[in-house]
């Protein structure tokens, strides 16, 4: 039991990382594209778990709330959008699928090569300073020769109840402000632009009727809005 | 304790089954899926060394690299609406005007 | 004491006759007062240049006729010209020189005084041409070369001369230069000299080469003194000078000119054809004779082509009907007797032959000049007859010429024939034969000549309105006689007629008989000088005295004159005259007595082929034609050819390469290197963007492959070369 408990950790990431690894195996192999989403939604459901046991609770969180509930959402809406029924007769693979294969297989080989395993901190400590809030000091240092320089120094704080989801908003707001701020405006214009490019053009028999359309439910509005008040 | 290389092996998994997906797969949409999983992988990567080197910048990041995937993923969708509506097809071999 | 201005005078003054009355001929135009300035400057400088030769020759005689007077005017090439030092230059030098010994006396006499006479007679032969200025202008022009010839005192100077007279008589037989007949005898004259000058040249070449000089007394001293030295070399160039000799003497087989010469007027055959260019080369032989005494071949070859020329010109005189034609191949046949002459040793024979010639062949020619004059322009002789009652003056003077020509005892021809004839006979008896026989034709043909034309009754045209005027002659209608153009009598003088009808014949004016009087006289005595031994006379004759200087003697050893014995003189000469008296006799019965030429008739059909040989001359005429003149004219289209095809093709072709390489070469250069060097790089271009262009095939996971790879590539790059 004991090595069972010391190694949990590693257990649990083992397990998780073995799903979210067939998972998106599987992502990629489905022919249907619902399928594939689901499998997607299970890889990022696996990911937030590893993100938890890095000490990313808040990230694990965000994770969790914009891919799988946002963006997952969004790829279904989609696909439905998308008449499918004809998709299952043509093949799966495009025409590069020898080259993806052998861009994959170097890649992946790149990567496991490159991995070097051993050389890393303490955990304890680690965890830690994730929950810390830094602090930035000013410091004066009297050189040898007389003269006089000023340094930045953090300094990482651990009041009592600060977790990681206040550390990195007091981050977010003090040192990154400006990439916040930023990303928000980002949104705003892909927002914008998504709605741009997925208007509809309306037909001309839609243009004459829209706004008859239009009226038309103003008029029904308006018609409700009486009858309520009447 | 997973070590961050395990991490990290398991993010060029991921990284490069995502890779795979998007020059493998006909569907555009499942193209866009790939990449989703191809940014996952990065902030795997993200998180473990942020994990590592005690730093909350890795975090941080990875916060903005979630909001980037998000409008991208938004913005790719709608074109990809666009498209269907325009050339009633979500192959991706079927969408090569821009030729030479 | 011979004066040298004197003597220079003597060439100078026709030279400035000619000059003078040659601008006078371009500007004036015929009238009596300007014939009578001509007259006043040819007649005038050639009787003073007679008058000064005569004074010449007489002081010369003073002073002692056995050394040579010789007086150089000028040094022409002088030594070394040109700053050379060494070689044949620098030994080169010639002076402009004249000589005064016996021979050249001769020579002297003969060409001033004939030619002055021939002068005289033409005032009155050519007083309706209107060439009349240019006539005399060339006549003096010809006296002035002469001259030259018979006084210069070294070849070349004599060259000179020979050269001049060939010159002129081009001119003077062409004078008529717009009848072709009479242009092309011209022609002909000058090329047939040409071809002997050429032998003549290299034979200048070789004595100078030989003596190192072309001076007559230096040569003739050397060959003299030293004739083993010269005897092997003595051969070719006497065989050359020789060449020349049968070029302007017309032997065979170079004779072809003279009878076509007879298309000039007839002061010109007298004067050149008879008396004085054609003995030309009889002088040069003799004045040589050191030279030729050295190599008994040549003087063979000399004496067997004169006897030879003798008797092939003496038949071909027995068939001529034209009056010229006769008396010029009786002067190729006279030539052919004075070479012979020379070819047997008898020099002065030669010389006194000459003279004897010149007078009563001068004679004959301006006789029947005045003959041709009387009838109105008819040289056909069948045409003729009885003239001697209407021209008794000529009739007269050219009996004396005919009896002299034919070698009848006492008059002038007989001498000097007989000289020869009896030289001939030392040196070979067959030789001897062949001369008599010729003497024998020559009465012969000469009195058919003299029956024909002035016994018998006048055979000529009765016809109204034919005109045969000379051609020159103003305002009168050109016919050309028709009659002529048969029997190859086509070059004729066309006559002095200036009558536009048919006339009865007249004599002459006095200008021409007086000439003729004065000609025949001298026919007559002119022999005198060389009364044989055998008749009386001494051995040697005075004549051959006279000319004894000119024969130097030969290593030592004096020129011998041949002594034969009397008898034998005796009997030759009997035989000779034996066969002249046999040629007249057979004449007179063939065209005397018989007045319808019955028996020459009969012969000419009976021995027809023979007949048709002898009229056409043995168409040697039409042998050349065939062979030297075809052969030329094909060298010549040959050589015309090979300029056009190969010369100018060799030009064409370089022009075709420089143009093939240059135009087309650069234009292909152009089009497949230039040009392909700037498509090139444009097909380079459109290649490589056709290949990048592939690159962008529209698969966007082609491209994101290729990054995926490209990432992979250059991660491997980084990480494990850096390390």
């Amino acid at each position: 039991m004991d090595s069972l408990t010391a190694n949990m950790p590693l257990l649990v990431f083992m397990i998780v990382g073995a799903i979210a690894f067939a998972s998106s195996i599987l992502v990629v192999a489905m022919r249907n594209p619902v399928h594939s989403a689901l499998f997607l939604l299970l890889t990022f459901l696996c990911v937030a778990v590893l993100f938890f046991m890095r000490g990313a609770e808040f990230v694990g969180t965000v994770q969790v709330l914009v891919y799988a509930g946002g963006i997952m959402v969004l790829f279904l809406f989609v696909v439905m959008l998308i008449n499918v029924r004809h998709l299952p007769d043509e093949r799966v693979l495009s025409s590069f699928w020898k080259g993806g294969f052998a861009v994959f297989l170097g890649l992946f080989i790149l990567m496991i090569t490159l991995v070097r395993p051993g050389v890393y901190h303490d955990e304890v400590a680690n965890k830690n300073r994730l929950q810390a809030i830094p602090k930035h000091v000013v410091r004066r240092i009297h050189n040898a020769d007389g003269t006089v320089t000023r340094k930045n120094i953090v300094r990482y704080t651990h009041p009592k109840g600060v977790g990681n989801s206040e550390a990195v908003g007091t981050l977010l707001y003090s040192d990154y402000l400006v990439p916040f701020e930023i990303a928000s405006l980002f949104l705003l214009v892909a927002m914008i632009g998504a709605i741009v490019i997925g208007k509809r053009e309306l037909s001309a028999v839609e243009e004459e009727t829209a706004p008859a359309y239009m009226l038309e439910r103003v008029e029904t509005e308006k018609e409700v809005k009486e009858s309520m008040s009447a | 304790m997973p070590s961050t290389s395990s991490y990290l092996i398991l993010s060029g998994a991921l990284f490069s089954i995502g890779l795979l997906g998007v020059i493998i797969r006909r569907n555009m949409i499942t193209v866009l899926m790939s990449i989703e999983l191809m940014l996952n992988a990065v902030n795997i990567n993200f998180i473990a060394f942020s994990h590592q080197l005690a730093s909350l910048e890795g975090q941080i990041f990875t916060i903005f690299v979630i909001t980037v995937a998000a409008g991208e993923a938004a913005v790719g969708l709608a074109i990809i609406i666009q498209l269907y509506r325009l050339k009633s097809t979500v192959n991706v071999d079927e969408v090569r005007e821009l030729n030479g | 004491m011979v004066s040298p201005a004197i003597l220079l005078a003597i060439p100078l003054l026709p030279a400035l006759g000619a000059l003078v009355n040659g601008v006078r001929a371009f500007a004036n135009p015929l009238t009596p007062k300007n014939r009578t300035i001509t007259n006043l400057f040819s007649l005038g400088s050639t009787g003073l240049s007679a008058l000064l030769a005569a004074w010449t020759v007489i002081s010369y005689v003073q002073s002692g006729t056995a050394h040579a007077f010789q007086h150089v005017y000028y040094t022409w090439i002088p030594a070394g010209i040109g700053h050379v030092t060494g070689g044949f230059i620098a030994n080169f030098s010639i002076d402009f020189a004249f000589r005064i010994d016996t021979l050249s006396c001769t020579m002297l006499m003969i060409v001033t005084w004939i030619g002055f006479l021939i002068h005289v007679y033409a005032t009155g032969y050519m007083s309706h041409e209107t060439g009349y200025t240019r006539f005399f202008t060339y006549l003096n022009l010809f006296m002035f070369m002469m001259l030259l010839l018979v006084l210069g005192a070294n070849y070349l100077v004599m060259f000179v001369g020979w050269e001049g007279v060939g010159l002129c008589s081009y001119l003077l037989i062409g004078f008529y230069y717009d009848k072709n007949f009479a242009a092309d005898a011209g022609k002909k004259a000058f090329i047939t000299n040409r071809i002997g000058d050429f032998g003549f040249i290299l034979g200048l070449f070789f004595i100078f080469n030989t003596f190192g000089t072309l001076d007559y007394g230096k040569v003739f001293a050397l060959a003299s003194a030293h004739p083993q030295t010269y005897a092997s070399i003595a051969t070719a160039i006497c065989l050359l000078l020789f060449v020349g000799a049968c070029g302007k003497s017309a032997q065979v087989p170079l004779y072809v000119w003279l009878p076509d010469a007879m298309a000039g007027p007839t002061p010109v055959s007298a004067l050149i054809h008879a008396a004085t260019m054609v003995t030309a080369g009889v002088y040069m032989v003799v004045r040589s004779n050191v030279l030729f005494r050295l190599s008994p071949t040549a003087m063979g070859v000399v004496a067997v082509v004169g006897a030879v020329t003798a008797l092939f010109a003496a038949t071909i005189g027995l068939a001529q009907n034209d009056i010229k034609k006769v008396l010029a191949y009786s002067t190729v046949s006279q030539l052919g007797y004075m070479f012979l002459g020379a070819g047997v040793g008898a020099f002065t024979a030669a010389i006194f032959h000459v003279m004897t010639h010149a007078f009563f062949k001068a004679c004959l020619f301006l006789g029947a000049g005045s003959v041709i004059h009387g009838v109105g322009g008819e040289q056909d002789m069948r045409k003729m007859g009885g003239l001697r009652k209407y021209m008794p003056k000529t009739h007269f003077t050219m009996l004396i010429a005919t009896l002299a020509i034919a070698g009848i005892p006492l008059f002038a021809g007989f001498y000097s024939k007989d000289e020869i004839l009896s030289g001939a006979y030392a040196f070979s008896p067959a030789i001897w034969l062949i001369g008599a026989f010729g003497a024998g034709l020559t009465a012969f043909y000469m009195f058919r000549l003299y029956y024909m034309t002035f016994w018998g009754e006048y055979r000529g045209a009765q016809v109204e309105g034919i005109e045969t005027s000379e051609p020159e002659h103003g305002g009168h209608n050109l016919i050309p006689d028709q009659r002529h153009l048969d029997q190859g009598d086509e070059h004729t003088d066309k006559g002095h007629g200036h009558h536009a009808h048919a006339h009865e014949p007249h004599e002459s004016p006095f200008s021409m008989t007086g000439v003729l009087m004065v000609l025949a006289f001298l026919s007559l005595v002119g022999g005198w000088i060389g009364w044989p031994a055998a008749l009386g006379g001494s051995i040697p004759t005075p004549f051959q005295r006279w000319l004894k200087p000119v024969l130097l003697p030969l290593g030592g050893s004096e020129f011998e004159f041949h002594e034969a014995s009397k008898g034998l003189e005796i009997l030759l000469m009997t035989l000779s005259v034996g066969i002249a008296l046999f040629g007249i006799w057979q004449a007179t019965r063939f065209y005397l007595k018989d007045q319808s030429w019955s028996i020459p008739k009969r012969l000419a059909t009976n021995l027809a082929p023979i007949h048709r040989v002898l009229t056409n001359k043995y168409y040697v005429d039409e042998l050349y034609n065939a062979t030297v003149i075809r052969g030329t004219l094909l060298f010549a289209t040959f050589l015309a050819l090979f300029d056009v095809y190969v010369i100018d093709g060799a030009v064409n072709l370089v022009r075709h390469a420089t143009v093939f390489v240059f135009g087309h070469g650069s234009r292909l250069f152009d089009t497949y290197v230039v040009d392909g060097a700037v498509n090139g790089v444009a097909y380079t271009a459109k290649g490589g963007s056709t290949m990048f262009r592939r690159m962008q095939n529209g698969f966007v996971q082609n491209y994101a492959a290729i990054m995926g790879a490209g990432i992979v590539l250059l991660a491997v790059v980084y990480l494990f070369t850096k390390a």
